[in-house]
């Protein structure tokens, strides 16, 4: 069996599951954030029980349009914090302690290796980087796992990614994925999981395996996992908040197909407008001018992606035609990038450092694009309208291109400066 | 169940944000959410589409976010059902829990134009299309999506798994 099917079958109480197998499966945790978890809890209401199914392995995490920007998300954000209190919630994490909830979860050990998670977000699936089965799901499957503790799936079938070789300069898990995307295209893993592995993966540090399975969506995939291993260890051990468990493939497990990328051969990847699969290398679109870089997000706004920004504009300022916006995914990370002076560097900059948040990602708010606006952003989709005006545009990259391109007010790679 | 209506026609691809750009999101009332539905994949959707029609689209339907604001605001504008190639994985999960009918059919959607008038046969998976006298065939709905749509969406079904009355 693969990784993903020994956790799903484990969950299920069975020996062994098979792909396409309709199993009902124990959640280790749920979640849901400020623009899902109303519509789950309304739903859940309707269910009729008198109490969740557990306490402490329900999390209510309002990132998306919080700081609440206007009074209808207040009104959102309000019915996950009075839902809280009600049930006595104890993952409930309010502004100012909050954090983009896919960042958030794995930095303080909420989700550990081995777990089975959903959550009512697409990136749910950035938790595989731990060796975890973790997939998003809609707002009523969150409310029937609240009562239940349970989800329903059907066993996907794996899809292996092997990648070899070593990255080019500036080259990062970023880049590895958007190249995949840009090979498979948006359905090229439709319901599969997506297992990385190789050479290359055994020695990308964690921040980076956390950006890869975070776009495993982005191709249409169930879930992206990364067998455990040392890094793995190396991360969990003094977060982990409960015990975990290593899984991994056997070596006769059934792919439905397997991929090989030489990561030497992998460019600076862009994605340009309007599918994250409409990839290109970073060196041949310095024609394209923008108007705003934005770095964060659940995929990239870890510390260590806040730190390859801040070493790009160390001594740097952006672009007197372009707006820069550095946004931290959690508190931790915020406070972090303080006592190591990159707040100062960005500030220093002419770049906006902001309070964790999804804010422009989605068009929520922080950073929205007008019409005709062009952006480049260490995000994750680039659909139409996705930053702003339906006739503005998203590149995706990662923090180093986002940064130099900030810098020269074009895309640009790091090289150039 | 038969479903026949009016069919709008959309292409490959039509992700979440399409179906309801997010800057609607800070509300979930379906009603507010069906006034901005399909807006950013043709903006006068919403003025055109009437209650009955049908959505017929190319693969991939519903990629992107997990939101279910898509799936209740192609419901509250009044659809009756949507026919694609494909659908993404989590919009799939979301229409048959909440009671939307989403039906398969690459050959459907290859030749159903925009403006027909279609007859869906549910049962039988038969996709009937009235203005061309052509019939289709959709791919059969797995058994526990069935019993989901008999229970009345997945809300229903626990609320009988868990025997609340």
């Amino acid at each position: 069996m693969t990784i993903t099917e020994k956790i799903l079958a484990v969950h299920c109480g069975k020996k062994e599951v098979s792909p396409g197998e309709l199993i009902n499966a124990k959640v280790d945790l749920v979640l849901a954030n400020d623009i899902t978890a109303p519509i789950a809890i309304k739903e859940f209401k309707r269910i009729g029980v008198n109490d969740v199914f557990d306490k402490d392995r329900i999390a209510f995490i309002p990132d998306h349009f919080a700081p609440q920007k206007d009074i209808k998300a207040a009104e959102q954000c309000k019915i996950l914090r009075d839902f809280s209190r009600e049930y006595n919630l104890s993952l409930y994490f309010e502004v100012g302690r909050m954090g983009i909830e896919h960042a958030l979860l794995p930095e303080q050990g909420l989700v550990v290796p081995g777990d089975l998670v959903i959550g009512a977000d697409s990136h749910t699936c950035t938790y595989g980087a731990l060796g975890a089965f973790a997939t998003g799901v809609g707002s009523t499957d969150v409310a029937a796992a609240m009562a239940t503790g349970e989800c329903w799936f059907k066993v996907p079938e794996s899809m292996k990614f092997i990648y070899y070789g070593r990255l080019n300069k500036w080259v990062g898990g970023k880049d590895l994925i958007l190249h995949t995307i840009g090979d498979i295209g948006v359905d090229g893993a439709l319901y599969r999981a997506m297992e990385f592995d190789g050479e290359t993966i055994r020695v990308l540090p964690m921040h980076a395996r956390l950006t890869m399975c975070n776009m495993a969506i982005e191709a249409g995939g169930k879930s992206g996992i990364i067998v455990p291993d040392k890094i793995t260890e190396q991360y969990v051990k003094g977060r982990a908040k409960r015990e975990y468990k290593f899984y991994s493939s056997d070596s006769d497990s059934g792919y439905v197909e397997i991929k090989e990328y030489d990561c030497s051969k992998i460019p600076l990847t862009v994605s340009c407008p309007h599918l994250p699969s409409n990839t290109r290398p970073a060196t041949e679109l310095s024609h394209i001018t923008i108007d705003q870089a934005v770095i964060g997000s659940c995929t990239n706004g870890r510390i260590e992606d806040i730190r390859e920004a801040a070493e790009i504009m160390r001594g740097r300022k952006v672009n007197s035609n372009t707006r820069m916006i550095v946004i931290p995914a959690t508190q931790q990370v915020y406070l972090q990038a303080i006592r190591e002076g990159l707040a100062e560097i960005f500030v220093n900059a002419g770049a906006v450092f902001s309070t964790p948040t999804c804010g422009p990602c989605l068009g929520g708010h922080m950073g929205i694009l007008a019409k005709g606006e062009r952006a480049i952003a260490t995000t994750n989709r680039n659909f139409v309208g996705r930053m702003g005006h339906p006739e503005s545009e998203v590149y995706l990259s990662n923090p180093y291109v986002a940064a130099a391109s900030a810098v020269m007010g074009r895309i640009a790679t790091p090289g150039e400066l | 169940m038969i479903f026949k209506g009016r069919v709008w026609r959309f292409g490959d691809n039509i992700d979440t944000d399409a179906i309801i750009p997010a800057r609607y999101l800070n509300t979930s009332d379906p009603a507010e959410l069906a006034r901005h539905v399909m807006e950013d994949a043709d903006r006068d959707f919403p003025k055109k589409a009437k209650a009955g029609d049908i959505i017929a689209a190319g693969s991939n339907f519903g990629c992107g976010s997990s939101r279910e604001h898509a799936p209740i605001a192609i419901r509250a504008a009044g659809i009756q059902a949507v026919v694609a190639k494909s659908f993404a994985r989590i919009f799939y999960r979301n229409a048959f829990n909440i009671g939307l009918p989403i039906f398969e059919s690459e050959e459907a959607v290859e030749k159903i134009v925009e403006g027909d008038v279609i007859e869906i046969d549910a049962d039988n998976g038969i996709i009937k299309n009235i203005s061309r006298s052509e019939e289709y065939s959709a791919r059969p709905i797995p058994p526990f999506m069935q019993e989901l749509i008999s229970a009345g969406g997945l809300i229903e079904w626990t609320r009988k798994k868990l025997r609340v009355s």
